[in-house]
């Protein structure tokens, strides 16, 4: 059994003529919480969708626990996602499902258990996420930052070898946010799961991340520890991790100038 | 010589846009009949829609019928007096409303009830990525999701139109003989004499079925190509009135056609 339970390789990918990844290789070791990084539009999403196999690369590979993701048929690639958990950037909960039967969704779909079992594992997870309460509330009465702690719940409820992360702080209250870094964390090792982050957010990832790639220009422009990173030399990472206004990636999109636009 | 190209640029576009469509439409045809197994073995969803499709429509449907069943009635008095022959008012509503305004009026009131709710669920739960969510859960959204409510809908109108023409014919009833005061058994026994079933009744389920199909297909493709933004559920939503008015207009005038001279 390989390390890393998922690997890319040489992966390349577009939309339309537009290249969005031009040879990205990453590697992430189990029971790690390994994070994506990089500025909007450059392609972090797009990974967890490869990964998922909900898109496929135009070259290179995605593999997961040694299989290689686009070359799966469909009941393949529906195996692969029962080792896999998603949280969405704004939770997706089932809309017309209560908190209870959105985490209890995936049992009822994916296991024969009975309706007793299922109540006592959904209150379990729901209560791992300190949302035993809200059981059943709709997802409608819930707030921003307790619907992904729902959509949490739901993406362990089958206890998955892989979670993955899409913007998990995306409109969230500092407090929020701190109990979404925490659980990260805690239910990672609680499962043995790894952990895949993708995010923009620097100081809630790197106080609980392992591992952090950044995505620029289509590659990884850096990678390493948080403490690796933190002190890095290379001017896209300083602006990225400093917030800096104009830098590698420039303050105004690329257009003519001021004047001829002014006819000056 | 620019325009001409940008025309023809435009003009191709929009052709190859509307051919793909309606290769994904096919497509999502073909994907329904797949999942369409996995769909019956919970065969709770299909019942649950049928009850959101069906029975949720039955209100605009009955009050509809009921005004469309009176106008027949008013209307044909007046023509039929004048030839002498009141008494087949009943014929005329029943005949009227069983081949073509039962199948037809219900066939569009369902697509602008049932079918524009259906486009708006599905075009959010994709702009909301409730979809993503279950395709990411290794769970065909087209098993749980679309072939539900495809055989909701397929089940739903035959018996909506068969409930149309039942309220329609009291509601002509109400005005021809209560309040014209043409004579009841004239108005039941002509009615029980000219009114087919091979041909009149079945006719028009047959056509209350297709309707039903063209609707829901519409109404589910829609919302699953809808954009996933505000503004491409709203037009999704536009495009399955449209688009499910236009289809039952043309396909009424089709099955007529057959129906008259098979």
């Amino acid at each position: 059994m390989s390390d890393n339970i998922i690997s890319i390789k040489d992966l390349r990918f577009g939309y339309g003529n537009r290249e969005l990844h031009k040879g990205i290789n990453m590697q992430f070791p189990r029971g790690k919480v390994s994070a994506i990084m990089g500025g909007s539009g450059s392609g972090k999403t797009t990974i967890l969708r490869l990964i998922g196999g909900q898109i496929k690369p135009t070259a290179g590979q995605v593999s997961v626990d040694g299989t290689i993701v686009h070359q799966q048929d469909r009941e393949g690639i529906y195996r692969l996602r029962r080792k896999m958990g998603m949280l969405f950037q704004h939770g997706a909960l089932f809309s017309d499902l209560s908190v209870f039967e959105n985490v209890a969704f995936p049992m009822r779909e994916h296991t024969d258990l009975p309706e007793n079992i299922i109540k006592d594992l959904v209150l379990l997870k729901l209560n791992a996420v300190g949302l035993r309460g809200a059981a059943y509330l709709m997802p409608t009465e819930l707030s921003g930052g307790m619907a992904r702690r729902v959509a949490l719940a739901r993406a362990i409820a089958l206890d998955p070898d892989i979670i993955m992360y899409d913007e998990p702080f995306a409109g969230l209250d500092p407090i929020s946010m701190a109990v979404i870094c925490d659980l990260i964390r805690t239910l990672n090792d609680a499962l043995g799961a790894t952990s895949i982050i993708v995010t923009h957010d620097v100081a809630e990832t790197f106080s609980f991340a392992d591992y952090v790639y950044f995505i620029a220009d289509g590659v990884v422009a850096a990678e390493g520890t948080p403490k690796q990173l933190m002190t890095s030399k290379l001017p896209f990472i300083k602006q990225f991790i400093h917030g800096e206004k104009d830098g590698p990636v420039p303050f105004h999109y690329n257009a003519p100038s001021l004047n001829s636009d002014l006819g000056l | 010589m620019k325009t001409l190209f940008n025309f023809f640029e435009k003009l191709g576009n929009s052709i190859t846009s509307r051919v793909l469509r309606l290769g994904a439409a096919t497509r999502l045809i073909f994907l329904i009949f797949v999942y369409s197994g996995d769909s019956f073995k919970r065969i709770h969803l299909t019942i649950r829609e049928v009850y959101f499709t069906g029975v949720m429509s039955l209100v605009i449907i009955v009050v509809s019928a009921f005004f469309v069943g009176m106008v027949l009635g008013l209307q044909g008095y007046y023509t039929l007096q004048k030839y002498g022959s009141s008494e087949a008012i009943g014929v005329l509503v029943a005949l009227a409303l069983v081949r073509e305004l039962g199948p037809v009026v219900t066939a569009l009131l369902f697509a602008g009830r049932a079918g524009t709710a259906i486009t708006a669920e599905i075009g959010l739960m994709k702009a909301t990525e409730q979809l993503s969510a279950m395709e990411m859960m290794a769970v065909s959204p087209i098993a749980r999701i679309i072939a539900p409510r495809f055989w909701a809908g397929v089940i739903a109108m035959p018996i909506l139109a068969s409930i149309f023409s039942m309220v329609g014919v009291l509601g002509g009833y109400v005005v021809a003989v209560p309040i014209i005061g043409v004579d009841e058994g004239a108005f039941w026994s002509q009615m029980q004499a000219n009114v087919d079933f091979n041909f009149d009744i079945m006719s028009g389920l047959i056509k209350s079925l297709v309707f039903g199909v063209a609707c829901t297909i519409i109404a589910l493709f829609e919302g699953f190509d809808a954009p996933p933004t505000a503004e491409g559920v709203s037009r999704a939503t536009t495009r399955t009135v449209v688009t499910s008015s236009l289809a039952i207009l043309a396909l009424d005038f089709v099955l007529t056609s057959f129906m008259i001279s098979g």
